[in-house]
């Protein structure tokens, strides 16, 4: 039989007493949940921890990472040839579609302008890598590779090349976690794009599907509408694809309709995904160039993204289109022309 | 002395390797019923040397799972704080039962930690409902026998 080994010494009568140690570690842990679940007071203290993490997850991650090195190191040449082929297919028709980009987005802004409309969509994006890690097996949360230190700030919204991804919910000074659309405590305004019907989308704790409970029976909704974000709760900007509506059942005799949406970005799939720093509408006029951080952070992803000259990381009032998808010397609306007054 | 002082390393080593593994990407269906590693050995050195693993060493155990995979820091330190007060109080008769009764205190120990995390998880407002959730303390049971016959040995072979 085993038995356990032990250090027999006795432990009564030395130290503080066990009760008194419960009650004081106790209150520690419930007063640090209390400043924690209210406040921003540990937001500094929770970066800190994070970065003393950091090793544990460069442990974990080294396997991985060692495997994808050898297999990248050792593809053999047919593959990364026809690879090569797709990718400049890829870019050729990326290429023709941004010819008309440009122009589309310079009578966007000069519509926009004259409709004093907020700056639609735009904004300057980071690529951030998904982390081996693990979070939590029953919450739709990962973990990426950019934090504080990079800019990355709560509540950013998080995209990939086919739609939102989610948003940032916790920052550490190396990494971040993001939490999915699809977790069931999340939820993101939406709209049809087709007719502008506004709804909300809630995560449903399943990687394909999102649930919108509220649809009236009587609304306008298809089977393949495209849901994109209304921008309405200020955090995700306005016009970026969400979903593709997937079932729409009507029952007369509920009030609501019960309908799903099949989230658009690859939530299973990506290995990278895109930070988003978007342009703060143009209502909210201010004087222009009010750096909001400081400018050891903002050199770092300005360097990462774009040969552009370092703007100002949250930019200013004016809309601004975002440099790095600019030709050079092509702007097509200076800052001396925001549309107030 | 020399003795306490191999087994502190001893102790922080293996703690190192549970923070590891509470971590490690799983293949999905044993993901779910990863074993709480890092509370096992808590229990186990709380019985075995509890000069050295006492409540504060329990509390920061927590603290780490928290920082790695809480949603507010606090919550699992107050559950490992919880687990160690218990273990601590009753660490002379759990020390003297038969595996199988160590077994089932552990579980009812496991099942007391989910059962806080699963409180503060709803109490935070972002609870999990699926019975997936206990699965650890099932594993986690199932572990402890290998786990303190494991321990047991290298302890002893290298007292």
């Amino acid at each position: 039989m085993v038995t356990l080994s032990s250090d027999s010494r006795n432990i009564i009568g030395r130290g503080p007493p066990l009760g008194a140690g419960l009650f004081f570690l106790g209150l520690v842990s419930v007063g640090i949940m209390m400043l924690d679940q209210r406040s921003d007071y540990l937001n500094t203290v929770r970066q800190w921890l994070g970065a003393a993490a950091s090793p544990v997850y460069a442990v974990v991650q080294t396997p991985g990472q060692a495997w994808e090195w050898l297999t990248g190191s050792f593809a053999d040449r047919n593959r990364l040839k026809t690879e090569n082929a797709e990718l400049s297919e890829q870019l050729r028709e990326a290429r023709v579609k941004l010819l008309q980009f440009d122009s589309l987005r310079e009578e966007n802004v000069r519509l926009r302008a004259v409709r004093e409309a907020s700056a639609g969509v735009g904004g300057r994006t980071m690529i951030a890598e998904i982390m081996r890690v693990d979070v939590d097996p029953f919450r739709h949360r990962v973990r990426i590779n950019k934090g504080s230190d990079d800019g990355v700030f709560r509540t950013q919204p998080v995209l990939d090349a086919f739609g939102i991804v989610g948003q940032v919910v916790q920052v550490d000074k190396y990494s971040s976690t993001i939490i999915l659309i699809s977790d069931s405590g999340h939820s993101i305004p939406v709209q049809v794009n087709r007719n502008g019907i506004r709804s909300i989308a809630e995560g449903a704790g399943d990687l394909g599907k999102l649930s919108l409970p509220y649809l009236t029976v009587e609304s306008d909704v298809k089977t393949g509408d495209l849901l994109v974000s209304s921008g309405l709760d200020g955090i995700f900007p306005a016009g970026y694809p969400v979903a593709k509506v997937s079932k729409v059942e009507r029952n007369p005799a509920d009030t609501f309709a019960l309908v799903e949406a099949k989230p658009l970005a690859q939530l299973d799939r990506d290995r990278e995904v895109l930070l988003l720093w978007a342009e703060p509408p143009s209502q909210v006029a201010a004087p222009a160039a009010k750096p909001s951080k400081p400018a050891a952070t903002e050199s770092k992803p300005a360097a990462e993204t774009s040969s552009a000259p370092p703007a100002p990381a949250t930019p200013s009032a004016a809309p601004r289109e975002p440099a790095e998808t600019l030709p050079p010397g092509a702007q097509p609306l200076p800052q001396s022309q925001p549309p107030q007054d | 002395m020399s003795d306490g002082r191999i087994s502190r390393a001893r102790v922080t080593f293996t703690v190192i390797l549970a923070i590891i593994f509470a971590v490690l990407p799983l293949p999905e269906p044993l993901d779910a019923a990863r074993p709480d590693l890092l509370l096992l050995l808590v229990i186990y050195w709380s019985l075995s040397a509890p000069r050295i693993a006492g409540l504060l060493f329990a509390w920061f155990c927590g603290l780490a799972i928290d920082v790695l995979k809480g949603i507010i820091l606090g919550q699992h330190a107050l559950a490992f704080l919880v687990v160690a007060y218990f273990t601590h109080k009753f660490q002379l008769r759990i020390r003297i039962f038969p595996l199988s009764q160590q077994t089932l205190t552990v579980f009812a120990f496991l099942f007391l930690y989910q059962f806080i995390v699963f409180w503060l998880d709803g109490i935070v407002g972002q609870p999990v409902t699926t019975w997936m959730r206990w699965m650890p303390v099932i594993s986690g049971a199932i572990l402890w026998p290998i786990l303190v016959a494991g321990l047991d040995t290298w302890n002893r072979r290298n007292r």
